[in-house]
């Protein structure tokens, strides 16, 4: 194996871009989804059918569909519609289709939202019922309920799953190579592939570097936690 | 219009083969990574431990143009140097199904490794009590009450493998989302609404297999469960 050819200044600068794109993928989609999925979760757990039916269908056909089928569907199909294609230049609301970086991040969202929101809601299920009695006998009404006692706790506790879910984003951002105009991690090592007829540098170094990132990831997770969640950590002798 | 539907639809067929396959590689993967974590033996300790890091470290898509590209290279190597000149391709099918099990091989490893340790130990000891050989005290005692408690986490990992044959397409197999593709391109001048229609067909199809499969391993765990107390409150 040979790795000079991937310690070219000019191939580096490729996978340093490609790390900003993989990164700005993963984060645009994780922080959009997320703030979504908590108006979502708290719709999902409602006890009003006409509130909570419409969340549950989007997250069983988010969930139950693979993220691939779903890039293609945004970008081969969805953007490639006459009726879009036509009028991308003239209604404003069309215009974002016109970018594959856009296609990606809207499916890439939609996905992530819709894990996200089952596991805060499943947080916010699981919120003790003595805390929610406790704050009805202080008066306090459902927003305020809400807002004070169960989203604080539910958040806190959906942090643990979270962090795999913004891994699996994160690696699920290579699914972007699929889409041609994206130069992620994955597809610059596919190029260097088919340009050099290289097969082990390339994907490992993508591989060495998506390993990186994901233990940073893991890492400012435990972080976090240790920040908003020590009050749940087994104690220490 | 209508061959193109079938089409799609009889790409359905490679998916669950290639699903059906790496689950194989998978279960057999996961039980010998379990083994081997919960052993004593020190060594296979750490490469059970390297096993899973590098796995969940890496996304699927990548491993996939690894093992494929990478495998066809180095098999055509080692075949060079013993005097095999020809050019081997290795099956596309056979790449997926070795890939995809060996990745979720990772997963199930902690699924069956977190049933193993909540059986008694008792349980098993009572078997070489009686005389039971090592590998017929797991089949006999462990394997069965080991499915009820790995049953959850199995469903998770079957669901999330299924969705992940989709990758195979990348390597140019023709499941059924390659099919799609090459089947919205082909009817673009019929329909206006070509580039959608056979992606939602896919999707349409991934959703129904997933429900199923829900449906199937919710009466399998019923069944496995037959007998268990829940904690009644």
């Amino acid at each position: 194996m040979d790795f000079s050819s991937i310690f070219e200044p000019d191939t580096l600068r490729m996978f340093a871009q490609a790390i900003l794109v993989s990164l700005e993928l993963t984060i645009i989609s994780v922080v959009i989804g997320g703030l979504c999925a908590i108006p979502l979760a708290i719709m999902r757990v409602s006890r009003k059918r006409w509130l909570s039916l419409p969340v549950w269908l989007y997250t069983y056909i988010m969930r139950g569909t693979p993220m691939l089928i779903q890039v293609y569907l945004i970008y081969y199909g969805l953007a490639q519609l006459d009726i879009i294609q036509n009028n991308w230049d003239t209604v404003p609301l069309l215009k974002p289709f016109k970018d594959a970086f856009f296609c990606a991040v809207l499916a890439f969202t939609l996905n992530t939202c819709a894990y996200t929101t089952e596991m805060i809601a499943g947080a916010i299920r699981n919120t003790n019922h003595g805390e929610i009695e406790a704050a009805r006998a202080m008066g306090m009404g459902n927003w305020q309920l809400m807002r004070r006692i169960v989203l604080p706790s539910a958040l806190r506790r959906t942090l643990p799953a979270y962090s795999n879910e913004v891994i699996m984003m994160l690696q699920g951002t290579s699914l972007a190579s699929t889409v041609p105009a994206l130069t992620d991690i994955t597809n610059v090592a596919d190029r260097i592939r088919s340009e050099q007829y290289l097969v082990f540098e390339p994907y490992l170094t993508a591989g060495a570097i998506y390993m990186a990132l994901t233990f940073t990831l893991v890492w400012l997770f435990k972080l976090a936690e240790r920040r908003w969640l020590s009050y749940l950590q087994p104690r220490k002798g | 219009m209508e061959e193109y539907v079938f089409n799609v639809l009889a790409g359905a067929k490679l998916t669950l083969q290639v699903a059906g396959g790496s689950l194989v590689v998978a279960v057999v993967l996961g039980l010998l990574g379990a083994t081997a974590k919960l052993s004593t033996n020190k060594p296979l300790n750490w490469l059970a431990a390297l096993y899973s890091t590098i796995i969940r470290g890496i996304p699927e898509l990548v491993w996939m143009l690894l093992l494929f590209y990478g495998g066809q290279m180095l098999l055509n190597k080692v075949l060079e140097s013993v005097g095999y000149n020809d050019y081997v391709e290795i099956n596309p099918l056979f790449a997926g199904i070795v890939t995809i099990g060996f990745i979720y091989g990772a997963y199930m490893t902690e699924t069956f490794r977190g049933a193993i340790m909540a059986i008694p130990k008792g349980q098993s000891e009572a078997g070489y009590a009686f005389g039971m050989s090592r590998s017929r005290v797991f089949f006999r005692i462990v394997v069965p009450q080991m499915i009820r408690l790995a049953l959850p986490s199995f469903t998770n990992n079957w669901l999330v493998l299924i969705k992940a044959t989709a990758l195979v397409s990348v390597i140019g197999l023709t499941d059924m989302t390659m099919l799609a593709k090459q089947a919205s391109a082909a009817t673009r001048s019929l329909t206006p609404l070509a580039p959608m229609l056979f992606y939602l067909l896919v999707a349409a199809i991934y959703l129904a297999i997933t429900t199923v499969s829900l449906i199937v391993l919710k009466q399998l765990d019923k069944r496995y469960s037959m007998g268990v107390r829940k904690g009644e409150f």
